[in-house]
């Protein structure tokens, strides 16, 4: 049977973009920390840029024990090939038994390059993380405390739940906002090192020329959850209401194109035909009629929630759940249940059951 | 001179339009009810590489992992301008997951010696978008991800990368391995003439499969066998064939394939597709919502 380091630490890896740090990493410190308690081993992560050191304290609040940091004017725009020679270096060094990545542009880009110099295997995109048991269907043994990776596959139609029994680390990107970030403690103690930085005689192979980029307002295609409103919302003020449900839920906000010509909300919102075409996990409809053009930019959605006063509404003819009502009265009970139901998920999670 | 240009594509199930009967009971997914499509970014990928000889000069060389039925999406490739296609299939090879699949690829696409590897972002069918990175890795190239533009002088590319909340512009040294987004450019409609030739086109698999339906099921091996190889000359006379490599062929450790070459495995699978007609009405009730809300955490639709 391969070695594998029981012992080792769980790493993360501290996404920064011109010395600001993204929220992923934040994100995935709350889960790393719940993971970490229950395998009784450290929490660390990687820093890589130039003169990024000033944001491990920020990580250590929300719940690093040690910060590694690989500082050097070559690693300060971000190139896969001086990245994944430092992450891997540290790797092989700590041997830690699972790492984790933002699922973002950059996580993509350079976990599947460190796996496959590592060798080991990774799971894309996960939006859930739980430490279980697995049995190997062909020597019948069991693995105790390995890191079940949960992602939707196949257009988000199933959910596979992926083992890396064998070859570690176990690796895993996670989706942005997946996670929900936990606030920071101030007088949270960590440990700060210095990473080893080997990229003398390395010719870079990349050299970035510029860079345009621009504030994110909203980010329909990657949301997990979307909640919408149409021209049944009513007001622009009552459009507070679908934005506290999406708050509940950490999803984004979306809009019928009635909505956006209504002026309740501006059209980056937009989903439809002439605007952004969609297929979260799930779709929350709330007082939108369902015209063509707006259904053919969400119903491919894996689930469909509608909510309207309206029983004859064509929304509920490709929706999986209705609920026919005043959505004045129907959200913020929804808002209610999902409340209620977050903290009963997270008691049950310590047992290593199925997250809420 | 020009560029020595390798794209891989794979044939992957139509996942956009996936319905209830798609889906078994066990929540496993029933590929024989789904169209098997040529995946939507590699055809940006196969685009970007045909571009590149239109100014340049030089070769493109489709390469493809998977079943003999996979020749119908390089079929296509030929039909919009591809020089070479080849089929990799084994049966050793199933089971891999992205890094068994980048190692076999990463040997085929290494006997070609190319300057640029073009793939698609990801596939529709798994959305890892790792078999692009990972290869580019076991071959030693230049990583280039989310491509949307490129432009070409000597060893040197320019190239324009998508990376999600903004754009950057980088050169990158040669060899490199660029991952195409849909955004890049559209792929060129096939010329009839193309498509009237290339749709003969076949892999020695397949031949060797049509001639035993020819011959029946009383014809000696012999005379499947001089039939087959009859027919194949005939292709390749004719610049037909699709080449056919297995794992010996392209020098692969068997260990590092297939199941064997695989680290992770699939735990468990759920089903998130709602049978057709599934409908489910909830009262406007706390009671009645909170049933709703249990069912989404249950599910992990919310979670």
């Amino acid at each position: 049977m391969e070695d594998l380091n029981r012992k080792g630490e769980i790493l993360i890896f501290a996404e920064q973009d011109n010395g600001v740090l993204s929220e992923v990493p934040l994100e995935l410190l709350s889960k790393g920390r719940e993971l970490a308690d229950t395998l009784k081993v450290p929490l660390a992560c990687v820093l890589v840029g130039d003169k990024v050191g000033g944001l491990a304290r920020k990580l250590i609040q929300h719940g690093a024990d040690t910060v590694y940091v690989a500082d050097d004017p070559r690693l300060k725009d971000y190139q896969t090939a001086s990245y994944a020679r430092v992450v891997g270096d540290l790797i092989t060094e700590r041997r830690p038994q699972i790492c984790i990545f933002g699922a973002t542009p950059m996580g993509r880009d350079l976990a599947p390059t460190v796996a496959s110099a590592q060798r080991c295997g990774l799971t894309a995109d996960c939006t859930d993380l739980q430490i279980g048991n697995y049995t190997d269907p062909a020597t019948k043994e069991e693995q105790t405390s390995l890191l079940l990776q949960i992602r939707p596959a196949f257009g988000g139609n199933i959910i596979a739940t992926i083992v890396n029994p064998y070859n570690w680390p176990q690796m895993a990107t996670v989706r942005e906002g997946v996670m929900r970030m936990s606030s920071a403690d101030t007088g949270r103690q960590g440990r700060v090192v210095e990473a080893a930085v080997n990229l003398d005689g390395m010719e870079l192979p990349v050299r970035v020329l510029s860079r345009v980029t621009r504030a994110r307002t909203v980010n329909l295609k990657a949301a997990r959850i979307i909640v919408a409103g149409g021209a049944g919302v009513g007001s622009r003020e009552n459009f507070q209401l679908i934005r506290d449900l999406a708050g509940v839920l950490g999803a984004a906000v979306g809009a019928s194109r009635a909505a956006v010509d209504l002026g309740f909300i501006a059209n980056d919102h937009q989903v439809g035909q002439t605007g952004t075409t969609v297929r979260p996990a799930l779709y929350i409809a709330c007082g939108i009629s369902g015209a063509v053009q707006h259904c053919a930019g969400m119903q491919e959605s894996a689930k469909i929630l509608a909510i309207n006063s309206d029983r004859d509404a064509p929304i509920f003819g490709i929706a999986h759940y209705g609920i026919v009502g005043d959505l004045n009265e129907v959200l913020p009970m929804l808002i209610k249940a999902i409340r209620g139901g977050a903290s009963i998920g997270q008691a049950v999670a310590q047992h290593a059951e199925p997250k809420a | 001179m020009g560029y020595t240009s390798v794209v891989c594509v794979k044939q992957v199930p139509d996942t956009k339009r996936i319905t209830g009967n798609a889906m078994r009971e066990d929540g496993t997914v029933n590929r024989a009810a789904l169209p098997a499509i040529f995946n939507p970014e590699d055809r940006n990928a196969l685009e970007a590489a045909l571009r590149v000889r239109d100014e340049h000069g030089g070769t493109v060389t489709v390469v493809t992992m998977g079943l003999p039925s996979a020749c119908d999406v390089l079929r296509e490739a030929l039909e919009r301008g591809a020089d070479r296609c080849i089929l990799i299939t084994d049966r050793r090879a199933a089971a891999s997951d992205t890094l068994a699949t980048s190692y076999i690829l990463s040997c085929a696409v290494g006997k070609l010696k190319p300057d640029l590897v073009f793939c698609g972002r990801q596939a529709i069918d798994g959305d890892t978008a790792q078999v692009g990175p990972q290869l580019a890795e076991k071959l030693g190239f230049t990583l280039m991800t989310y491509m949307e533009e490129l432009a070409l002088e000597g060893r040197e590319a320019r190239v324009t990368r998508n990376i999600g909340n903004g754009r950057e512009t980088a050169l990158a040294r040669l060899p490199a391995l660029f991952t195409v987004m849909e955004s890049a450019n559209e792929m060129r409609p096939a010329a009839m003439r193309k498509i009237m030739k290339f749709k003969k086109a076949r892999a020695p698999m397949e031949i060797a499969n049509s001639v035993k339906t020819a011959l029946g099921v009383s014809a000696t091996p012999e005379a499947l066998a001089a039939e087959t190889s009859r027919r194949t000359e005939e292709l390749a006379a004719r610049g037909l064939l699709i080449d056919q490599w297995n794992l010996d062929d392209i020098g692969a450790r068997l260990e590092w394939c297939g199941g064997a070459g695989s680290p992770t495995r699939v735990n468990r699978v759920q089903s998130v597709v709602l049978a057709g007609g599934d409908y489910r009405e909830f009262e406007p009730t706390q009671a009645s919502i909170g049933q709703l809300v249990a069912e989404l955490v249950q599910d992990h639709t919310i979670g």
